[in-house]
């Protein structure tokens, strides 16, 4: 009966999970909260931070991007391997290694958790499955060519939605096979409790960090924070730094095609209670987007907390909205985003609001071929 | 004593006539799938036939009617819907087990509520190798009729052999708990049935009952007779 109301957010959250998970779940949070206590834990992800991921990442100030405002780029595009995706990662990585799992399973959809993965686990000396879908496994060659490289084991998953909903449910589907030995790196705020909380507090680093860096560079906090929502991993990680700053508007941004929370309704998905694109069955709908990160019809639970408590608002961008800010910001800033962050670009410049901080979570190299493709030949 | 036979089936159109033959084969209970778009306790066959009955129109008014005519071709076996936590949240947890219940349902199942959440929803509980003795023991004092024992750690779908896993598992839940305890998932064969006789008061077969049932009635019956026979000589 207690295991009903850990790690919920209000109605949301919980452990919707078979029997077989529910051991491994408290063991971990065990873990977790054991891990959390210890300083030295603290000391090493500190270490790895700083002297391998390249911690603490830039804010950059786009003048040229947004002409008349101040619009700062949380530039996580620069830690090492490209995206946010190696703050949870290496994180459970090494609390994996405290519960003495040796075997590491993750689902990606960009494929940039999937190589966050690959790396720790490189790292570490760990064994790394990662489920993708067949779909991603075509838009995001690159970065199944990088998980290879770094010895992983790349799983294509070839039915159904064939991207991350499919991906996932493989992942614990494995999990759930390999659960004495394995530890399951989930990618995003998602899941059942520990997750959503877990993954959280190892990407709040980015807020804590932007927080402290704007009001260096501004000597006030900024109106708004603008992130986008795929799973919803690098939108809370920023939000966290500012939620007791009611003065700061927190601003997600969906893909118009995989809009979780502006379109969904309370269902449950991969472990949790919360917003899904379901039909009035109860049925997962198909989310579509042309990024593979935020092409998921389920979000983090706390998100549909932060929603419905109004301390966050939810916005949309469309796949030509998202081409036409990944476009503009190579212009003018010379850095290439990710197709995720670009949706959060779209909004952050037509927001009403002046000062704002956009969390720049990823570069673009591996969506290159498909912007492409979809920009017309001149790039316009 | 007479060892239990529980029969899963995919809720289709065709179920009522299937289950009617799985009851003349000798199936004691009838196991019937609501199914959902992402089973995450099932392997590759439940999951295609979750597919095709989705494909098909299976959504949860739909099943409650397959429930309502099955009742009526066979109105003596317990019939126990099984499905996700997503069908009952849509469509309502105190609702869906009403309609049930008033379809014909006898008790229900599901796969991802593990024992603990909605105490208040009378179900047959699961427990796993995993699982620990509290946990076991709290199954076993929620459990409505019987526990289900989950004899390996994975999804549902056919083995080779019986999981080396089940005669400690069914050890430790004769010791905590008095509910009488079926045995599911990797059960497929007459071998199997007749080893597991030997240990549980019942086995649940799915993932190969789907295969027979696609063949028709009479595969059906004759595939849940073979079992029949070899938990009755064991
Ligand atoms: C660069 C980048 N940003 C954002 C996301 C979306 O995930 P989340 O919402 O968990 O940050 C992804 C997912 O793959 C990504 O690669």
């Amino acid at each position: 009966m207690t295991e009903a109301r850990v790690g919920s957010f209000g109605v949301y959250g919980g452990r919707f999970v078979p029997e077989t998970l529910i051991p491994a779940l408290e063991e971990l949070e065990r873990g977790w909260r054991e891990a959390l206590a210890d300083e030295r834990f603290r000391a090493e992800l500190h270490e790895l931070a700083t002297t391998y991921a390249g911690r603490p990442t830039p804010l950059t100030l786009a003048e040229r991007f947004a002409p008349g405002k101040r619009i700062y780029l949380k530039r996580e595009d620069l830690l090492h391997t490209g995206a946010h995706k190696l703050n949870n990662a290496l994180g459970q990585a090494v609390l994996a290694r405290r519960l003495g799992k040796r075997r590491i399973v993750a689902e990606t959809g960009a494929g940039q958790h999937g190589v966050a993965s690959a790396t720790v686990c490189a790292r570490f000396g760990l064994q790394c499955v990662v489920y993708m879908g067949e779909e991603d496994m075509r838009r995001q060659r690159p970065n199944v060519e990088r998980m290879r490289l770094l010895g992983a084991e790349v799983r294509a998953v070839d039915f159904g939605t064939r991207t991350l909903k499919e991906a996932t449910s493989e992942a614990i589907r494995d999990w759930i096979t390999n659960v004495e030995t394995t530890h399951y790196l989930i990618g995003s705020c998602v899941g059942p409790a520990p997750y959503p909380e877990l993954v959280a507090e190892l990407q709040s680093v980015i807020g804590r960090e932007a927080r402290e860096q704007v009001l260096a560079a501004e000597g006030r906090l900024p109106e708004a924070v603008v992130a986008c929502v795929g799973g919803g991993s690098n939108a809370i990680g920023i939000f966290h730094g500012f939620l007791d700053d009611p003065e700061v508007r927190l601003v997600g941004v969906e893909a118009a095609g995989a809009a979780s929370l502006r379109s969904g309704r309370t269902g449950v998905l991969h472990g949790a209670r919360s917003s899904v694109l379901a039909d009035e069955d109860g049925q997962i709908a198909d989310a579509h987007s042309i990024s593979a990160g935020l092409d998921y019809p389920g979000v983090g639970p706390e998100h549909a907390y932060l929603r419905d408590s109004g301390r966050a608002e939810y916005v949309t961008a469309t796949d030509e909205e998202a081409l036409a800010a990944f476009r503009d910001l190579a212009r003018t800033e010379g850095i290439i985003p990710a197709l995720e962050p670009a949706h959060a670009l779209a909004r952050a410049r037509d927001l009403d609001a002046e000062l704002v901080v956009v969390g720049l979570s990823g570069r673009g190299d591996k969506d290159l071929a498909e912007a492409l493709a979809a920009l017309r030949p001149d790039g316009k | 004593m007479r060892k239990a036979l529980v029969v899963y089936l995919m809720s289709e159109p065709e179920t009522p006539e299937l289950a009617r033959a799985a009851v003349e084969g000798g199936a004691d209970v009838v196991e019937l799938g609501f199914p959902f778009s992402d089973p995450l306790a099932d392997g590759p066959v439940i999951r295609r036939a979750a597919e095709r009955a989705l494909a098909r129109g299976m959504r949860t008014r739909a099943c409650l009617e397959v429930l309502a005519r099955t009742r009526e071709l066979v109105p003596d076996t317990p019939l126990v819907p099984m499905t996700y936590s997503s069908i009952f949240e849509a469509y309502g947890w105190e609702r869906l087990a009403e309609d049930a219940r008033a379809a014909g349902a006898t008790s229900l199942i599901v796969a991802d509520l593990p024992a603990g959440e909605r105490p208040e929803l009378r179900r047959v509980q699961l427990v796993a190798p995993t699982s620990t003795d509290e946990r076991i023991r709290l199954a076993g004092e929620l459990t409505d009729g019987w526990l289900y024992l989950v004899t390996l750690a994975g999804t549902t779908g056919a083995r080779g052999e019986v999981s080396p896993a089940l005669p400690g598992l069914v050890e430790r839940a004769r010791r905590l708990t008095s509910a009488p305890l079926y045995a599911g998932f990797g059960i497929s064969t007459p071998d199997h049935a007749h080893a597991v006789a030997g240990l549980a008061d019942g086995i649940v077969v799915g993932s190969r009952a789907l295969q027979a049932a696609e063949e028709g009635p009479s595969a059906l019956r004759a595939y849940v007779a073979s079992l029949r026979e070899a938990l009755d000589e064991a």
